[in-house]
């Protein structure tokens, strides 16, 4: 299996929207280990001046990710996933992710490098709410290797 | 805490911290991030695609590795921009009563943008002395 080249260029549209839960923020700061009451408590988050509960700084890779999946499910995009590795990410934040979000994720594929018989992919994905109003563009690469890489 | 951006001197040491990773640490990362890539839970697997073992999230890693700067700066919201590459997989051994995996991270300001009232800093980050993670920086904003 190898990968498409015509990839680059590419764009899927935002599928189903995300609702940003109270729970899922607090349990995702507990698996990066986030300590900051402001992802647990509504008093605390409201006393830096949010809204709401305010998701940790990686967070928004769940949406990423998701938009991701339209692209490495895409059969003809010819991603094994299992040979995947993350190479880079970057979060450009607009604004703090808060508790009752409802975002949508637009994903773009912004680069496709040839590596061996493997390749580099660069996606991107721009968040927004459901009511337009920007909060995150993150970037990410990743490496689909090759046999024997 | 109070942080004044005018104090804030490129290459001065913000602070540094000890990421302690288990197996379950990874398990925990699968279930809320979503991200079930049974190389960071099935050791069988992990050989099979020629890993040396089960691998953390580079998410996991780049995730807990930015707590250091938001308990700095005292606000998760304050990071506008954080990047990372990942150059070396953290391998996480199956192991009862000590750390699968020990991770170091060393946070110190790269950069101060007055116009911007932004501080960069730049994280050193690695695991059996060598670095996981490369050119790790947060941009926070410093009121």
């Amino acid at each position: 299996m190898s990968i498409n080249p015509e990839l680059a260029g590419r764009s899927y549209p935002a599928g189903e929207s995300y609702q940003v839960g109270r729970e899922k923020i607090r349990e995702f700061a507990r698996a990066v280990k986030a300590t900051s009451p402001a992802h647990f408590e509504i008093a605390a988050a409201q006393k830096l001046g949010y809204a709401d509960l305010v998701a940790p700084p990686t967070f928004a890779i769940i949406v990423a990710q998701q938009a991701d999946a339209q692209l490495i499910r895409d059969p003809g995009a010819g991603i094994d996933f299992s040979r995947v590795v993350h190479a880079d990410q970057r979060f450009t934040h607009h604004r703090p992710i808060v508790a009752g979000d409802e975002l949508l994720a637009e994903l773009h594929v912004d680069n496709v490098r040839a590596m061996g018989d493997g390749a580099l992919i660069t996606t991107r994905a721009e968040i927004s709410t459901v009511e337009g109003e920007k909060v995150a563009t993150t970037l990410s690469s990743i490496l689909v290797r090759g046999e024997g890489q | 805490m109070s942080i004044a951006l005018s104090e804030l001197q490129p290459g001065q040491e913000i602070g540094r911290s000890t990421l302690e990773v288990s197996r379950a640490d990874l398990v925990r990362y699968a279930g809320a991030s979503g991200d079930f890539n049974p190389i960071h839970w099935n050791e069988r697997f992990a050989r099979s695609v020629d890993l040396p073992g089960v691998i953390a999230h580079g998410m996991f890693t780049m995730g807990a590795a930015v707590q250091l700067v938001t308990d700095w700066i005292g606000d998760p919201g304050a990071v506008l921009d954080y990047q990372t590459r990942f150059t070396r997989p953290v391998t996480v051994e199956d192991v009862d009563g000590t750390p699968g995996a020990v991770v170091e991270v060393t946070g110190v300001v790269g950069a101060v943008d007055a116009d911007s009232s932004t501080a960069r800093i730049d994280l050193t980050v690695t695991f059996n002395g060598q670095k996981v993670l490369v050119k790790a920086q947060a941009v926070v904003r410093v009121w």
